[in-house]
């Protein structure tokens, strides 16, 4: 026995190292390193569940909804739910596409990621978060699958708010759209992260774009405690979302669908037009009324993910791209309408207002004869007739003449260049800082931005001067020709600006681009108070309880080169273009008694295409209070196809042929009245 | 109680009371501490289960204590069996062992958890005789070993033959439903009886490297399963597969860490009742006195099951019969082995094996096996009294 109890010993001392080492370890593990267990206990133990914010509507300024929220019940997909399964969710798959009445291979489409090889339906947003499969579920739908949720594992159906457009394809481009946060902007804006769910979509254009963090709301959190399968368990801790704040602005529901069926109605009279732009602005205020654009579609496309074909059609040229507002991205000459521009540097390169000049059927410049429209002199005639009439020649003439004293080919050490400097004064050049993204500057061309354009591309000129354009050689001899000895020239002398190209600038011809909005803005400029304003569509956000306001005013950004003579002089003259001008025929029968209307029409000429229809305009004449530009791409006259989609949109406004849009020819001035409940009183 | 010396002829219940009854002869603290760790086990299973189905969340801790008053008769009934019983009655036990072990081979078995080792009794009740074999193997081994070779205080040739002869047999069977954590117990039982039946130490060294190679062969032949493989691999390093098999080890680490000094109160582990933890009221049921009561709760149980140990190798020592050494001999380290392999794979200093947490885990046949054990070791140390 003693050998027995010798090995007892022996196991007694090892029981306790056994106790020893268990309770060291226990020790280890619960005192030492507790902390970091608890803190792995609470991310394996806890989700945190955004709850995302309303988004803000987008008003009018009576309040009238732009954009709106209606509510959708939707069924979503947790793409990580289904990849846990063995079958990679492939039954559950078929059977969601039973109860949707859908094929499965739609579903399977939607819940891919989008990527470089992937057309659409896809899922452009975060895969870490439910997947939108259908916002137009019936409630029994909906019904079957939260009754039979193991049969759905990873599906949720629930009633979410979702962008709706009153206004159809109206000001689709202003109003932009929204689209699932990319994992990307995620990673870029983690500054903004917390009031991100994944499941949120982000303003991507227009409005919708810029006032995206107003509009846009925080987020909720609701940390929830869950099982091992991903149950929930029960609320740990919760905040509130914060709907996002309105966004009243100057535009008018109204006027926005007069623009849009004048548009549409100029577009349908001139056959070979392509695109269609109208702004109408606020002169007093800077704010713009509404902004049209033609093609357009619908926003609602984007909407529980955009078919491919769709998706297609938005961004193909033969469609028109309807995606690009044509107002803030087009840019055209802008023709005779830029005159007003050129008589103002006239004015104030000392010539006199109210001077005689002559205006020959044609005017030799440098050896080049250009002619004036239809070849026809009017013989000795003021400024005013020059405008009222539309006379190039008075132009030609005055800017030949500055390009003269400038120094010609060989220019003085400061050239003046009145034509290049005022137009730039007049804003045209550089973007108008309008509240829309994308927005471009167009282009004013004079001495400096030709040599900059020059040094920028002489390489490439005086490489194609000696080797020629061998690829158009190919189909079009005479072209490559010609092109070689462009190329030539500008290799040799592409610095220097010629007289022809002075000319042509001064009666808005040639290089110079300007979009209808700058036109717009400095029309606004000129018929208002002589000062050039940054238009703002947004005049106000507000707090959804309607507590805080804060306006948005449109910032002066420069004056006008011009004194008040000259320009209630140049107003004088266009107000006389409706009734005995070049727009005379396009306003005739128009109840000049009631509202008297003031503009100027443009055709400019584009190579290889039709004439880009113009017409610049404001009224009432006598205290200008509004300011529409509209543009036909390819619309032929100004005369004949923008002037009269101006007198439509006035008819609409000042209710000549029904319902005054803005009864008493004056925009909302008071800002809508929002309840604490959040319903607007309009 | 302050009665005098009972007359002889007295109900059973009298003389069972009575002051020469066996019931005051019973090591008090063994009792104590067995009790202790009953009522706790009882308590972190109701815990664990009580999520499980929604409108039933005691079901399982009624299953339980119904095992455990079960188990209690056991343990009574063993305690008042003297060593002589025990020692005539245990081939007998071993071969009722040895015949559920075949029936579970049989298509009478079925299979639980991957693990073929039940057998069905209905009403959802079931036996998993590997269990019983355990207390069976210990007593068969006491009981061929109980006589030293003349003159020496080591076995005979032809018992230690016999012996694990008598091993080989319930180990191989339990091989074979398979059940690894089982096997390893059996294996631990033979080798603590053989070892306390006083072989020389060169003999013991001989056996050692013969297991070790059997355990080389079986590794590097690939007898094992994958699982079990990836518990081993897990083991070395749970980072290797945090969803597969070092899940468990992950999430019991973080379930006890979670406790910290204090715990989080009964029924208020959110790793528990989450269920984050797999086989919580079974194998890894010391996650549960972690998170839920925390290191104080946690050493008071590794306390207790110490407790039973060193009570356990107490009467091992003051046993004058070889028979009672061996077999409690044996019975400490069974328990020694499944506590340490138990607690440690939850702190991650053992690999994930299938042994439940004697006394503490849910458990039926486990349950029966343990008190039945604790029975053999009061009858032992009843009879060391009245000597």
């Amino acid at each position: 026995m003693i050998r027995v109890r010798a090995r007892l010993v022996v196991l007694q001392f090892v029981v306790l190292t056994m106790l020893a080492a268990l309770t060291v370890r226990l020790w280890q593990v619960q005192v030492v390193r507790g902390g970091q267990f608890v803190a792995a206990a609470t991310e394996t133990r806890t989700r945190d569940v955004i709850v995302p914010a309303v988004r803000g509507p987008i008003l009018d300024a009576a309040g009238r909804p732009l954009v709106r929220n209606r509510t959708a019940l939707v069924v979503s997909i947790d793409r990580a739910a289904l990849e846990r399964m063995d079958d990679g969710g492939a039954a559950v798959l078929r059977r969601l596409a039973t109860v949707l009445g859908r094929p499965v291979r739609e579903l399977r489409e939607r819940i891919r990621a989008c990527g470089p090889m992937v057309s659409r339906p896809c899922w452009p947003g975060s895969l870490y978060s439910p997947i939108p499969l259908d916002d137009k579920v019936s409630t029994r739908e909906a019904l079957q699958i939260l009754e039979r949720q193991e049969d759905f594992p990873g599906v949720s159906a629930e009633v979410q708010p979702v962008r709706d457009y009153p206004l159809g394809t109206g000001a689709s481009q202003t109003l932009g759209y929204l689209q699932p946060v990319t994992e990307e902007e995620l990673r870029k804006r983690s500054s903004l992260k917390a009031n991100f769910s994944g499941v949120d979509l982000v303003g991507r254009d227009g409005l919708e774009y810029v006032y995206d963090e107003a509009l846009r709301g925080k987020s909720g959190l609701r940390r929830v405690q869950v099982d091992r399968m991903g149950k929930v368990l029960g609320v740990e801790r919760q905040t509130s979302p914060v709907p996002g704040d309105v966004l009243v602005t100057h535009m008018d529901v109204n006027v926005q669908r007069v623009v849009d069926e004048a548009l549409a109605a100029a577009m349908k009279n001139a056959p070979r037009a392509d695109g269609a732009a109208a702004v109408v602005l606020d002169v007093k205020t800077g704010g713009v009324i509404a902004l049209g654009s033609m093609p357009t579609y619908n926003p609602g496309v984007w909407a529980g993910g955009i078919a491919e074909a769709e998706y297609q059609r938005l961004l193909s040229e033969k469609a028109g791209l309807p995606l690009v507002s044509r107002a803030t991205h087009g840019m055209y000459a802008p023709g005779s309408t830029f005159k007003v521009s050129s008589m103002a540097a006239m004015v104030r390169d000392g010539y006199p207002l109210k001077g005689k000049y002559d205006c020959p059927g044609s005017f030799n410049v440098a050896g080049t004869t250009f002619n004036n429209f239809h070849g026809i002199g009017m013989g000795t005639i003021d400024l005013h007739t020059a405008l009222v009439r539309s006379c190039d020649t008075v132009f030609y003439r005055a800017a030949y003449e500055m390009w003269l004293r400038d120094g010609g080919l060989r220019p003085v050490k400061r050239p003046k260049e009145p034509m290049t400097r005022t137009a730039e004064a007049f804003g045209f050049g550089r973007k108008t800082g309008i509240d829309l993204p994308g927005e471009v500057a167009g282009r004013i061309p004079g001495r400096a931005a030709k040599k900059a354009m020059w040094a920028a591309t002489k390489h490439t000129s005086c490489l194609r001067s000696k080797t020629g354009y061998p690829e158009v050689a190919k189909k079009d001899p005479g072209r490559a020709a010609y092109l070689k000895r462009l190329a030539n020239e500008n290799c040799l002398e592409g610095f220097e600006w010629k007289a022809a190209e002075a000319a042509n600038l001064s009666i808005g011809q040639g290089d110079v681009l300007v979009t209808p909005l700058q036109l717009a803005v400095a029309y606004a400029a000129l018929v208002g108070d002589g000062t050039l304003r940054s238009p703002r569509i947004a005049k106000a956000v507000i707090r959804p309880d309607g507590t805080h306001v804060e306006e948005i005013k449109s910032p002066v950004v420069g004056r006008l080169p011009v004194d008040d003579r000259t320009r209630d002089y140049i107003r004088a003259a266009l107000s006389e273009v409706t009734s005995d001008g070049t727009a005379a025929g396009a306003f005739s029968g128009f109840p000049m008694d009631v509202v008297k209307i003031g503009g100027k029409t443009g055709t400019a000429e584009v190579y290889g295409k039709e004439d880009t229809s113009w017409f610049a305009s404001f009224a009432p004449v006598g205290d200008p209070r509004f300011v529409v530009v509209v543009t036909v791409s390819q619309g032929g006259q100004g005369g004949m196809t923008a002037a009269p989609a101006a007198r439509a949109i006035y008819e609409g406004i000042y209710g000549i042929k029904g319902k005054a849009a803005l009864p008493g020819g004056e925009p909302v001035k008071r800002l809508p009245k929002i309840r604490p409940d959040g319903t607007v009183v309009e | 109680m302050n009665q005098a010396v009972a007359p002889r002829g007295r109900s059973l219940v009298r003389r069972a009371m009575g002051a020469q009854s066996a019931v005051w002869r019973v090591d008090g603290i063994l009792l104590v501490a067995v009790m202790a760790l009953s009522v706790i086990g009882a308590l972190l299973v109701w815990s664990s289960t009580r999520t499980w189905a929604a409108g039933a969340p005691t079901g399982m801790v009624k299953k339980h204590v119904l095992n455990l008053m079960i188990g209690w008769v056991l343990c009574g009934v063993a305690a008042l069996a003297n060593q002589r019983m025990l020692r005539l009655y245990a081939p007998a036990v071993y071969g009722a062992a040895l015949l559920g072990l075949f029936l579970v081979i049989t298509p009478v078995g079925s299979t639980i958890n991957g693990s073929h080792s039940w057998i069905l009794l209905g009403g959802g009740f079931a036996v998993q005789p590997s269990e019983l074999a355990k207390p069976a193997l210990v007593l068969m081994l006491g009981a061929l070993l109980a006589e030293p070779a003349t003159g020496t205080e080591g076995p005979r040739p032809l018992d230690l033959l016999l012996g694990l002869t008598a091993a080989a047999i319930p180990i191989g069977l339990v091989m074979l439903q398979p059940d690894f954590g089982t096997t390893v117990v059996l294996l631990v039982i033979t080798g603590a009886v053989v070892v306390f039946a006083g072989l020389r130490k060169r003999w013991i060294v001989l056996l050692a490297v013969l297991t070790s190679a059997t355990a080389l062969a079986v590794w590097f032949l690939g007898l094992l399963k994958p699982y079990q493989v990836a518990r081993f691999t897990a083991f070395v390093d749970p980072a290797t597969d945090p969803r597969g098999a070092g899940y468990n080890s992950t999430q019991s680490l973080i379930a006890i860490g979670s406790g910290e000094l204090f715990g989080k109160g009964l029924f208020h582990g959110g790793q528990t009742s989450g269920r984050f933890v797999p086989e919580q009221h079974t194998d890894f049921i010391f996650t549960v006195v972690g998170e839920e009561f925390g290191f104080l709760g946690s050493i008071t149980v590794v306390a207790l099951l110490g407790l039973v140990l060193i009570r356990g190798l107490r009467i091992a020592r003051n046993c004058d019969e070889r028979f009672g050494s061996l077999v409690v001999g044996g019975i400490v380290c069974w328990f020694a082995f499944q506590i340490f392999v138990n607690i440690g794979m939850t702190i991650g200093i053992m690999p994930i094996t299938g042994v439940p947490l004697p006394f503490v885990s849910y458990g039926g046949t486990a349950t029966f096996a343990n008190m039945i054990a604790i029975g053999i070791l009061q009858a032992v140390h009843i009879r060391d009294r009245q000597f």
